[in-house]
């Protein structure tokens, strides 16, 4: 019994101390720029963006398989905030928001550009 | 020791112009006559083979075209360092006996045999299917083994942070890179980026296609004038020649 009165006394503290945290982390309002329709389901591509865009990449590096359908580039052509043009820049932009509030480092534009084709190419963006 | 290096290259690259007589190629023939771009979806043509035939008798000393367009359009910052990436350099050159000069550009000859291949350990050099040999720097650790091996100093490696992302190509720190043959251009059937301003400077000095195909342009002007591969005793089958060396 005494043991019993332990564990509820615990759950309490817990739910105490967890109520304000999870409140304090709230999901990131995002900049999605142009936005539109997503290549594929917004949910799927938020849980498996990395490895359809992980395996476009090895067939368009490696035989040279154009113009699919998961490329870096489009997410960027369409997700690229209208006031900096890019997908990085703060907590609010496309991919940096989200990937901050997952923790999950991005590595992808040590190469990659984040700003759109478009931009690069000297034309304003739509 | 690298302006050794280079020393003995240079040497070695004047003395292989000796055996070799100079031929002149009438000008006004098509620059290059691959015509289309390939599908999306499509993978590289392993019946095709790109490959370029360089007139150093058409390339003007002191011209540098080739390279300013090479590196404006890969994003590349122009300097010319150790530590800077250069995919394509101008060469001068100056037969010992005879006094004759060459002019003529240098970068990754696109081997039939890559020993920068055949050295990589992780698999990121690699060719492609239609000869265009590259590197995938998703799997490049920048160990450098394939600058090593390449025996014509075709590549460079990233020592710094890229900031500057206005190149076509992805390009970034601590990996290896080099001439791509404008893989980018190619695959929408546009010639490389060197190649389009030798001919806007009148020049006409690279001759770009495939090699494979006998109608082309390079093919057919390979098979009518005299031309030699670099290196030719290492058997790599580079996929560029030159004409007047």
């Amino acid at each position: 019994m005494q043991s019993g009165w332990t564990m509820i006394g615990r759950m309490a503290l817990l739910l105490a101390l967890a109520g304000p945290l999870a409140a304090a982390v709230s999901e990131p309002v995002l900049d999605i720029g142009q936005g539109g329709k997503c290549v594929d389901d917004p949910k799927f591509m938020r849980l498996n963006h990395m490895k359809l865009m992980r395996h476009q990449r090895d067939e368009t590096v490696r035989q040279g398989i154009r113009g699919g359908k998961y490329s870096l580039a489009g997410c960027v052509d369409c997700h690229a905030s209208k006031k900096n043009h890019s997908v990085l820049g703060t907590d609010q932009n496309f991919c940096q928001g989200c990937h901050v509030y997952a923790a999950v480092k991005i590595d992808c534009f040590e190469c990659h550009s984040s700003e759109p084709r478009r931009a690069l190419a000297g034309e304003p963006p739509k | 020791m690298s302006c050794n290096h280079d020393q003995q290259r240079r040497q070695f690259l004047s003395r292989g112009a000796a055996l070799t007589a100079a031929v002149s190629i009438a000008p006004g023939l098509m620059l290059y006559d691959f015509a289309r771009a390939r599908p999306p979806g499509e993978a590289a043509n392993p019946a095709v083979r790109w490959g370029m035939l360089i007139d150093t008798t058409q390339c003007e000393s002191g011209c540098d075209a080739c390279v300013s367009a090479c590196n404006k359009e890969n994003g590349l910052s122009g300097r010319t360092l150790p530590t800077d990436s250069q995919w394509i350099r101008k060469l001068e050159l100056q037969q010992e006996d005879t006094g004759r000069k060459i002019s003529m550009p240098m970068m990754c000859q696109h081997c039939a045999e890559p020993p920068c291949v055949d050295v990589c350990p992780t698999g990121a050099s690699f060719k492609r299917a239609d000869g265009i040999v590259l590197v995938d720097k998703h799997r490049c650790i920048g160990c450098r083994y394939c600058m090593m091996a390449c025996p014509y100093k075709a590549r460079s490696f990233v020592h710094e942070p890229v900031t500057d992302h206005s190149g076509a190509t992805p390009r970034g720190q601590g990996t290896v890179e080099s001439c791509t043959l404008c893989v980018h251009r190619v695959d929408q059937g546009v010639a490389p980026a060197c190649v389009e301003a030798c001919a806007r400077e009148g020049h006409q000095a690279i001759l770009f296609g495939n090699l494979n195909d006998p109608k082309s342009a390079i093919a057919q002007r390979i098979r009518s004038v005299a031309s030699v591969k670099l290196r030719a005793d290492l058997n790599l089958d580079p996929g560029i020649s030159f004409v007047g060396i």
